[in-house]
């Protein structure tokens, strides 16, 4: 039986996910490498804006892969960092700012 | 840091190196063969085209100790070919018809019969006529303070690594201080007019990856480079060339150190690209060691794989030979194939 949740071979095998629906699965990844050309945005930067994603959404596949593609296109550490704290503060901060609504909802019912 | 060969590392002797690669994942199964994977997209055996490039290595003695070095050079190493050596290279090169000579080492540059070679061969009228340089070199000692101008008089094609273009990247892979000599050497061949529009005087940067990484886009890495050191430095130059680094000597000591190794070669294998197996730098280069004896390219130099011919140095040179030997391959031969693909001239695949 498998032993953990996650496989990082199964990031090779992200294609197969067509085999069970074909024109869905074509339709995705000409979106995603669409998406990733360069355009407004350099593919560096579009580079980082992922790796900084992928942090959000706490999805171990694609932190893999983006630190590595990072490194690939001579991101630095420092860059890479900064951009996973943004990526916290933004995730942080949406937690906080529902402390408003929090505090709306304390006072509205309290004596 | 100190070579291999200094350390006396079991990796120092190629034959180690080569049961790595017939071993473990090669030989369980989990991983195919180069063999026989040129064999499935029907490319085997490699037979070369045309030849065009006579790389000749000077020797393995070098200024620096880079931590990816293929070769194993650094200050420890002693191994410097003769002028009888490099007399032969030259009678061999004209009779080979190659239009490229393509100098290496090491720091090339070391050798106390470089300038001789280079004099005597630029009389030969090769198109191209390539120095590969540190560059870290041309700022070493007073001695090679004057290499720019003499590159430009013998009408030199200069090929210098520069890991990055900053500072951080660069001496982590090359050493301290690497990066600031390599600038100020860039300057000075700028100065002569290296680099420069018009002047014809070429200047080519050559970049790997500072890790076990493959490189990423020439063209957008070099756009990067072209318009850092423009802004940073106000240097210039012609191409930057992406080279993978081949898991051979220093690199597969940390990759295998960093346990790394089969994570890297599973990169490259799953990076395989057929089309860069019809460009592989070994179709058209022979690689001279110091010692004159033949190789299929520089990583078989290294890995001791000479040329599979009766012939295997340049006193039994025999051009007609060495056109129909088949290229001997082995599991390293996968960097080159990967992705764009690999050469000392960058990728070689769209």
């Amino acid at each position: 039986m498998q032993k953990t949740y996650y496989d990082p071979k199964d990031l090779k095998d992200f294609g197969k996910i067509s085999e069970w629906d074909q024109e869905l699965g074509e339709k995705f990844f000409e979106y995603y490498g669409k998406v990733f050309e360069e355009g407004a945005l350099t593919a560096r930067e579009k580079s980082l804006i992922a790796l900084a994603v992928s942090h959000t959404v706490q999805c171990a596949y694609c932190i893999d892969a983006y630190t590595s593609d990072g490194l690939k296109r001579g991101l630095e550490r420092e860059e890479m960092m900064e951009a996973v704290h943004v990526a916290a503060a933004i995730k942080s901060g949406a937690t906080l700012v529902h402390g408003v609504q929090m505090m709306k909802k304390y006072d509205k019912l309290s004596m | 840091m100190k070579s291999l060969a200094k350390r006396k590392n079991s990796l120092a002797n190629p034959k180690n190196q080569i049961a790595l690669f017939n071993g473990g994942v090669f030989a369980n199964g989990e991983l195919p063969t180069f063999k026989n994977k040129v064999t499935e997209s029907n490319q085997y055996p490699l037979k070369p085209n045309k030849l065009e490039i006579f790389q000749v290595n000077l020797g393995y003695m070098c200024n620096q100790v880079c931590t990816h070095c293929h070769v194993d050079a650094g200050p420890d190493r002693k191994e410097i070919m003769t002028t009888e050596t490099m007399q032969l290279c030259l009678d061999k090169l004209k009779e080979s018809g190659a239009t490229t000579l393509d100098l290496t080492g090491g720091a090339p540059e070391m050798n106390p019969n470089f300038r001789w070679f280079v004099e005597e061969a630029s009389k030969i009228g090769v198109q191209d006529f390539i120095v590969r340089s540190n560059l870290t070199i041309l700022r070493a000692n007073k001695k090679y303070y004057d290499l720019p101008e003499f590159f430009k008089k013998h009408n030199v094609h200069v090929v210098s690594s520069l890991p990055f273009y900053k500072k951080g990247k660069t001496d982590k892979q090359r050493g301290d201080g690497v990066f600031d000599a390599s600038i100020e050497a860039l300057k000075e061949l700028n100065k002569v007019g290296y680099g420069i529009e018009g002047t014809g005087l070429k200047l080519d940067l050559v970049f790997n990856p500072a890790g076990a990484f493959l490189p990423g886009n020439q063209n957008e890495l070099e756009r990067e480079f072209k318009s850092a050191l423009k802004e940073d430095f106000d240097i210039t130059f012609n191409n930057l060339f992406c080279i993978t680094n081949l898991p051979i000597s220093r690199f597969l000591e940390f990759l295998v150190a960093s346990e790394n190794y089969e994570d890297y070669m599973d990169e490259l294998v799953d990076a395989y690209n057929p089309e860069a197996v019809k460009n592989v730098m070994c179709k058209n280069t022979i690689s001279v060691d110091w010692n004159g004896y033949l190789y299929d390219c520089d990583f078989n130099q290294q890995l001791d794989l000479k040329v599979a011919t009766q012939g295997k140095h340049l006193s039994d040179f025999n051009i007609d030979d060495l056109n129909n030997r088949q290229i001997v391959v082995s599991q390293h031969c996968y960097g080159c194939t990967a992705g764009a693909g690999s050469s000392c001239q960058g990728t070689i695949s769209n």
